[in-house]
C-alpha cells in the first residue's frame, strides 16, 4: 500500500501542475495584469505610472508565460507564471493583492468553514443514510413511495431557496435564531444552527434518492435472503449486512469530499455572513486577486487529490478483498 | 427529535430574545450597529480612497479641517486646526506660490496605542509572532505635533505606498514630485524609511504645532482636501513599529490598524466579519454643534449644542454581503439604520400622488424614519468625442450634424422615466454637469436645460419628442435614416449590463432610440473591457458616473476639460470632449472664490455645455436612508465621513423595542415536533409488524 500511496503522490505533482497552468490562463484570459491594478487601485485618479508601479512590486511587470529578452533558463523562469507558481509548491502562498498574508487568512478562516461544513457533513450523512434506509426497509408502500417523491421534490428546490425560506421561516417569523452572523467559540452554536439546518435539509433529496438505490441493490442479493433465512431481525439485516456492503459506493462520494469541507461553502457563507474559505474565494474572483485564487485552487487540488487517495484506502478498510498495488 | 431539541434548549437558555446576534454583555450598551458589504481594502490615509473604507478612517483620523455637520451649503470648519487657514500669494524663486500656514490646537493626544512605547519599537520576533492583535501590547500616546502632519504629506510621495492623489498633488506641493524620485532613490528593500531624515521643500515646520505647505501657483480647492484624510497626521512611530519583522505576517500594518487622534479607534479588525470602533479614551471632546440651519432646532438636532463628543462608546460593524438578511436585521432592530434596496422600496416607501416619497405605514408603526439627499454625484450617457457619428472632434459640417443629433437624443431619452423605472424615482435629472447643493448649481427655472426641458406650471417638463424629430431631421436623419445614404441610422451603447436581469434595461434603451426611429446597439462587455474601451476611445455612447471629493463646482466641471480626455491624457474626461471656449473659461473658474462672476462665468459654460451636449443627459443620484428611532442626531451630509461622533442611540429605546419585535415564537415549533412524532408512531408500529411477519402467510387451521 506504501508504494501504491507514493507512486499517487508522485501522480498528484504534474496533476497540480496542470491545474495551476489553467488557472492561470483562465484567469489571465480574462484579466490583464493592467486590469488587476485597476481594480486595487480604484477607478479615480489612476495614473499610467501608478499602474506600472503596482505591477512592478507584485512581479507582474514579466512577461506571462515566455520572456524572449531573457536568455537560457530565464526565457521560461523570467515569467510572471513561474514566479507565482513555484513557491505554491513549497505552500508559501505570499500575499493578496491588497498585501494581506494568504497562509493567515486561510489559517483565520478556515475554522469557521470547518464549523459549517463538518456538522452539515456529518449529520446529513446520517439523516441521508437513515431515512434511505428507511424507505428501503418499507420499500414498495406508501412510505415509500412519498419518501421518494419527498426526495425528488426536495432534490427540485434550489439550496438558494432553502436559505432564504429557512431564514424568513425560522429567523424572521419565527425569531428563533439570528439571521446571519457569526462570532467565535461556544457563541457559535447560535449561528450555526440555521446554516448546518438548511444545509442538511438541502441534501437530503439528492442524497437519500442515491443511497436508497444503493440499499436496494444490495437487499436483492442472495446473502440477504440467506440472513433474513436464517431468522435474523429486520434490523441487523440492515445495519449488520446491507450498510456494510453498500458502503464502498457510498465512500467513493463521501470520503473524498471530507477533504473539501475545509474550502468551504461559497453560496451558504455569503448569505449567513460566515467569514469562512468560502466567501474568501468569491471575494478574492470578484476583486480579481489572482494571488488568493491561484492559492485556493491549489489548496482545493491538494485536498481533492488527497481526498481520492482517502478513498482508496477506504475501500480496502470496507472489503478485504482490495488490495492496492 | 433530539437534533431539534437541542439546540432549542440551548437556545431557551440564552435570553429573552434569541435572535440577537449581539452577544448579552452589549445589552443596554451605548453601541452602534452598522453594516458594510465591501471588505475596505486600505486604511492607510494615504491610500485609502473609497467611502467603504472612510467610514473607518475617517472616524479615526483627524484631518486639520472637517465639514459643518449641519449647515448647508457644505462649510468648511477647523477640525484640529486652531482656525481655517488663509493661503498666502508669495513669489518665491521667482513663481508665485500660495502659502497655506496651519495652527493646530495644542494638547490633542494620540489614542492609546502600542507604538508609542518606545520598548515596543523593537519587539522581539517570537513576541510578535505570539500577538493576536497589537493592543495586546503596552500602550502610550503622545501629543499631536505640527511633524505628524507634516509626516503624512512626506507619505504622499513614499515610493512604497500608492497614493491614488499623489499626481494631483505633485503639481501643486512643491518639491512633491523630485521628493518621490528622492524617496525611491533612498529606499532600501526591507528597511524602514525615515521620512524625517528627508526634508520636502512644500512643507515647512514653524514650531511645534504650526507647518506651512507651499503650492505652486494658486489652488483654493487645497482646503477641501485639507479635510480629507490625505492629510490626516502619520505619527512616525506608527510606521516604524509596524514595520518590524513579523508584523506584516500577522496583517499587522499601518494599512489595517489605523493610529489617529479622532474619537474613536479601531481595535477589532476582521474586515471578513466584523469591525469595531470604540471611544478613544485621550479624545478632547469637541463640542457638538449648536448651529445649523434652518429646521434644525426643530428637527431636535441642536438638542445636544455644546456637549461633548462622541455620544456613543462603540460602534460595530457587520459585514452583509447579501440585501435580504441585513434588511431583515434592520427590520429586527439589529442595525440601527439602513439603505433601501430595489427589492423592498416598496415595503418601505409610498410615493405620494404629488410624487413625493414618504415612508410606508408599517415603517411608522415601527418608529423609523426617512432621510433623503441628492448626492455629489453625476451618472450620465456621454457620447464620444471622438466618434465620427456622435462626436464633435471632426469639425465643420459634420461636426454640426452631431451636434443636432446629440441635441435631439438628449430631449428623446427620457431620464425622468429611467428613474422612475430603475431606481424607484431615487434620482434627480441632471440640467448640467453640477450637482445639486454645490456653488455654481441654478435651482428652478434658471436652472432647467432649456434644450431639453421648458418650465410649466412650476417644474421642468420635458419637451415634446417633435422637437427632438425636428433636430434629427436637421442632423440630416429625417425619420432615423441617413439622408446621404439611405441607411437607417444605427447607434451603439457600450455597456457592462449583460446579465438576463438587464434585459429590461436594454429594452428600455431601445425604445427610448426607437421614439426616434434609430437602431439601436448595446456593446455589452465586461468591466475590464469597458474601462479599456473608454481609455482608447473606442466607444461610441456609454454610460459612467463620478462622485466629488469636495462641494466645488471645480470638481464637476474638470470632468469636462479637454485636458482631462480619457483616452489622450488619462484623464477624467471619458467623453474625451473639447472645447477651446470652455476650457479657457475653466482655466479661469477653477482658481476663483465663490463670488458672483464666477457664477457668471460656470452659467457661461453650463450654456457651451448644454448647446455640445457631450453628455445626453443623465441624473444625480438620491440616497434614502432609514433610521430607528432610537438613533439621534442623523442628518444626512454628503460631505462628511466622519459623522460617527454626532450620532446618538437609546440603548433601553433599542432593547424595549428589540424585545418586542423578537419574541420567540414557539408553537409552530412544537406542532412540527408533534406532527414528526405522530409520523414516528405508524412507522414504528409498520416496522414492528413487519418484525413480527412469517415469511409466508400461516394456512388456516383445518386447510
Amino acid at each position: 500500500m506504501f508504494a501504491y500511496i507514493v507512486r499517487r503522490v508522485l501522480y498528484a505533482v504534474p496533476i497540480l501542475v496542470g491545474v495551476n497552468l489553467l488557472t492561470f490562463l483562465l484567469f489571465f484570459v480574462v484579466n490583464t495584469p493592467e486590469d488587476m491594478a485597476r481594480m486595487q487601485l480604484g477607478a479615480k485618479r489612476v495614473t499610467p505610472e501608478a499602474i506600472e508601479k503596482w505591477k512592478a512590486e507584485r512581479g507582474y511587470d514579466k512577461p506571462l508565460l515566455w520572456n524572449a529578452q531573457a536568455g537560457g533558463a530565464g526565457k521560461a523562469t523570467q515569467t510572471v507564471f513561474f514566479q507565482k507558481s513555484v513557491r505554491l509548491f513549497a505552500f508559501d502562498f505570499g500575499a493578496s493583492e491588497d498585501k494581506r498574508d494568504i497562509a493567515s487568512e486561510i489559517g483565520e478562516r478556515m475554522w469557521p468553514s470547518l464549523a459549517l461544513a463538518v456538522p452539515v457533513f456529518l449529520v446529513g450523512l446520517a439523516v441521508c443514510v437513515s431515512f434511505a434506509l428507511l424507505m428501503a426497509f418499507f420499500r414498495a408502500t406508501y412510505l415509500d413511495l412519498w419518501g421518494v417523491v419527498l426526495c425528488v421534490a426536495m432534490m427540485s428546490i434550489s439550496t438558494l431557496f432553502y436559505i432564504i425560506g429557512g431564514q424568513y421561516l425560522l429567523s424572521k417569523l419565527l425569531h428563533l435564531v439570528p439571521i446571519s452572523g457569526y462570532q467565535g467559540g461556544a457563541d457559535a452554536l447560535r449561528f450555526l444552527f440555521l446554516p448546518v439546518f438548511i444545509g442538511v435539509v438541502a441534501g437530503i433529496g439528492a442524497s437519500s434518492r442515491w443511497y436508497r438505490t444503493l440499499f436496494l441493490e444490495e437487499m436483492g442479493r442472495d446473502y440477504v435472503r440467506t440472513a433474513r433465512a436464517k431468522g435474523l431481525a429486520e434490523r441487523a439485516v440492515l445495519f449488520g449486512h446491507v450498510l456494510q456492503n453498500a458502503l464502498i459506493p457510498i465512500l467513493t462520494g463521501v470520503v473524498a469530499v471530507i477533504p473539501l469541507l475545509f474550502m468551504g461553502s461559497l453560496l451558504t457563507e455569503s448569505f449567513f455572513g460566515i467569514p469562512g474559505l468560502g466567501s474568501y474565494t468569491i471575494d478574492a474572483i470578484q476583486a480579481q486577486d489572482f494571488a488568493v485564487v491561484r492559492a485556493m485552487v491549489f489548496i482545493g487540488s491538494v485536498f481533492y487529490i488527497v481526498g481520492l487517495i482517502l478513498t482508496d484506502i477506504s475501500y480496502t478498510l470496507v472489503d478485504p478483498r482490495i488490495r492496492l498495488q | 427529535m433530539r437534533v431539534i431539541l437541542i439546540p432549542v434548549l440551548f437556545l431557551c437558555g440564552c435570553a429573552e430574545v434569541w435572535n440577537d446576534p449581539y452577544p448579552a454583555s452589549d445589552r443596554g450598551q451605548r453601541v452602534l450597529y452598522s453594516v458594510f458589504s465591501e471588505r475596505p481594502k486600505h486604511l492607510d490615509p494615504a491610500q485609502s480612497y473609497t467611502t467603504d473604507e472612510s467610514q473607518f478612517t475617517m472616524q479615526v483620523y483627524e484631518p486639520v479641517l472637517q465639514y459643518h455637520y449641519l449647515k448647508r451649503p457644505y462649510q468648511l470648519i477647523p477640525n484640529t486646526a486652531a482656525a481655517l487657514p488663509e493661503p498666502r500669494i508669495e513669489q518665491r524663486g521667482g513663481e508665485t506660490v500660495s502659502v497655506y500656514e496651519i495652527r493646530i490646537r495644542p494638547g490633542i493626544r494620540f489614542q492609546p496605542h502600542p507604538a508609542f512605547v518606545p520598548a515596543n519599537l523593537a519587539l522581539d520576533r517570537r513576541r510578535v509572532d505570539a500577538l493576536e492583535s497589537p493592543y495586546q501590547l503596552p500602550l502610550g500616546t503622545r501629543e499631536l505635533t505640527a511633524d505628524d502632519y507634516i509626516y503624512q504629506i512626506k507619505r504622499l510621495a513614499h515610493p512604497q505606498l500608492h497614493v491614488p492623489i499623489f499626481g494631483l498633488m505633485s503639481e501643486y506641493i512643491v518639491g512633491l514630485k523630485a521628493y518621490a524620485a528622492a524617496l525611491k532613490a533612498a529606499a532600501r528593500p526591507g528597511e524602514w524609511l525615515d521620512l524625517r531624515q528627508h526634508p520636502l521643500p512644500g512643507v515647512e515646520r514653524v514650531d511645534a504645532h504650526t507647518y506651512r505647505v507651499i503650492l505652486k501657483g494658486r489652488y483654493p480647492q487645497f482646503q477641501y482636501w485639507l479635510a480629507m484624510h490625505f492629510f490626516a497626521p502619520i505619527p512616525w512611530e506608527a510606521e516604524r513599529f509596524f514595520h518590524q519583522p513579523g508584523m506584516a505576517e500577522k496583517n499587522f500594518t499601518l494599512d489595517w490598524w489605523p493610529v489617529g487622534t479622532g474619537p474613536f479607534m479601531l481595535t477589532e479588525n476582521n474586515p471578513n466579519s466584523r469591525m469595531t470602533l470604540v471611544r478613544n479614551p485621550n479624545y478632547r471632546g469637541e463640542p457638538y454643534p449648536s448651529e445649523g440651519e434652518e429646521g434644525d432646532a426643530a428637527a431636535g438636532l441642536l438638542a445636544d449644542a455644546g456637549k461633548p463628543m462622541p455620544f456613543i462608546d462603540r460602534a460595530v460593524y457587520t459585514r452583509e454581503k447579501e440585501a435580504i438578511p441585513l434588511w431583515n436585521k434592520f427590520l429586527q432592530g439589529y442595525y440601527d439604520s439602513s439603505g433601501i434596496s430595489s427589492d423592498n422600496f416598496d415595503q418601505a416607501v409610498r410615493i405620494s400622488l404629488e410624487g413625493e416619497p414618504g415612508l410606508s405605514p408599517e415603517m411608522e408603526a415601527n418608529g423609523i424614519r426617512m432621510e433623503t439627499s441628492v448626492e455629489p454625484t453625476v451618472f450620465y450617457l456621454g457620447a464620444n468625442w471622438l466618434d465620427p457619428v456622435v462626436g464633435g472632434a471632426m469639425g465643420g459640417a459634420d461636426a454640426e450634424r452631431a451636434r443636432k443629433l446629440r441635441q435631439a437624443l438628449a430631449i428623446a431619452i427620457d431620464w425622468e422615466e429611467y428613474l422612475q423605472v430603475f431606481a424607484n424615482g431615487r434620482g434627480v435629472p441632471s440640467h448640467g454637469p453640477i450637482a445639486p447643493g454645490l456653488f455654481g448649481y441654478r435651482e428652478g427655472e434658471h436652472g432647467i436645460n432649456p434644450l431639453t426641458h421648458e418650465w410649466k406650471e412650476g417644474k421642468a417638463v420635458r419637451r415634446p419628442l417633435e422637437a427632438a424629430k425636428k433636430l434629427l431631421a436637421e442632423a440630416g436623419y429625417p425619420d432615423g435614416r441617413d439622408e446621404r445614404t439611405g441607411q437607417p441610422l444605427v447607434l451603439y451603447l457600450d455597456t457592462t449590463t449583460r446579465g438576463p436581469g438587464d434585459k429590461a434595461l436594454m429594452d428600455w434603451w431601445r425604445k427610448q432610440f426607437a421614439r426616434l426611429s434609430i437602431q439601436f446597439e448595446p456593446r455589452q462587455t465586461d468591466w475590464n473591457r469597458f474601462q479599456e474601451k473608454l481609455r482608447k476611445g473606442n466607444t461610441q455612447l456609454f454610460m459612467v458616473g463620478w462622485r466629488a471629493d469636495y462641494p466645488d463646482p471645480e470638481n464637476f466641471l474638470f470632468l469636462l476639460n479637454g485636458a482631462q480626455s480619457r483616452a489622450k491624457t488619462q484623464g477624467e474626461n471619458a467623453s474625451n470632449y473639447s472645447n477651446p471656449e470652455y476650457d479657457a473659461l475653466f482655466a479661469q473658474v477653477r482658481h476663483m472664490a465663490n463670488t458672483p462672476q464666477r457664477q457668471q462665468l460656470i452659467d457661461r459654460m453650463v450654456e457651451i455645455f448644454r448647446r455640445d451636449a457631450p453628455w445626453i443627459g443623465g441624473f444625480h443620484r438620491k440616497t434614502f436612508g432609514l433610521y430607528h428611532g432610537w438613533l439621534g442626531n442623523v442628518k444626512p451630509n454628503e460631505m462628511s465621513d466622519n459623522k460617527l461622533k454626532y450620532l446618538k442611540v437609546d440603548p433601553e429605546r433599542r432593547a424595549a423595542m428589540r424585545l418586542a419585535w423578537n419574541r420567540p415564537v414557539l408553537w409552530p415549533v412544537l406542532l412540527g415536533m408533534l406532527l414528526a412524532a405522530a409520523a414516528v408512531v405508524p412507522a414504528w408500529l409498520a416496522y414492528r409488524r413487519r418484525e413480527r411477519m412469517a415469511a409466508r402467510p400461516v394456512p388456516a387451521a383445518g386447510a
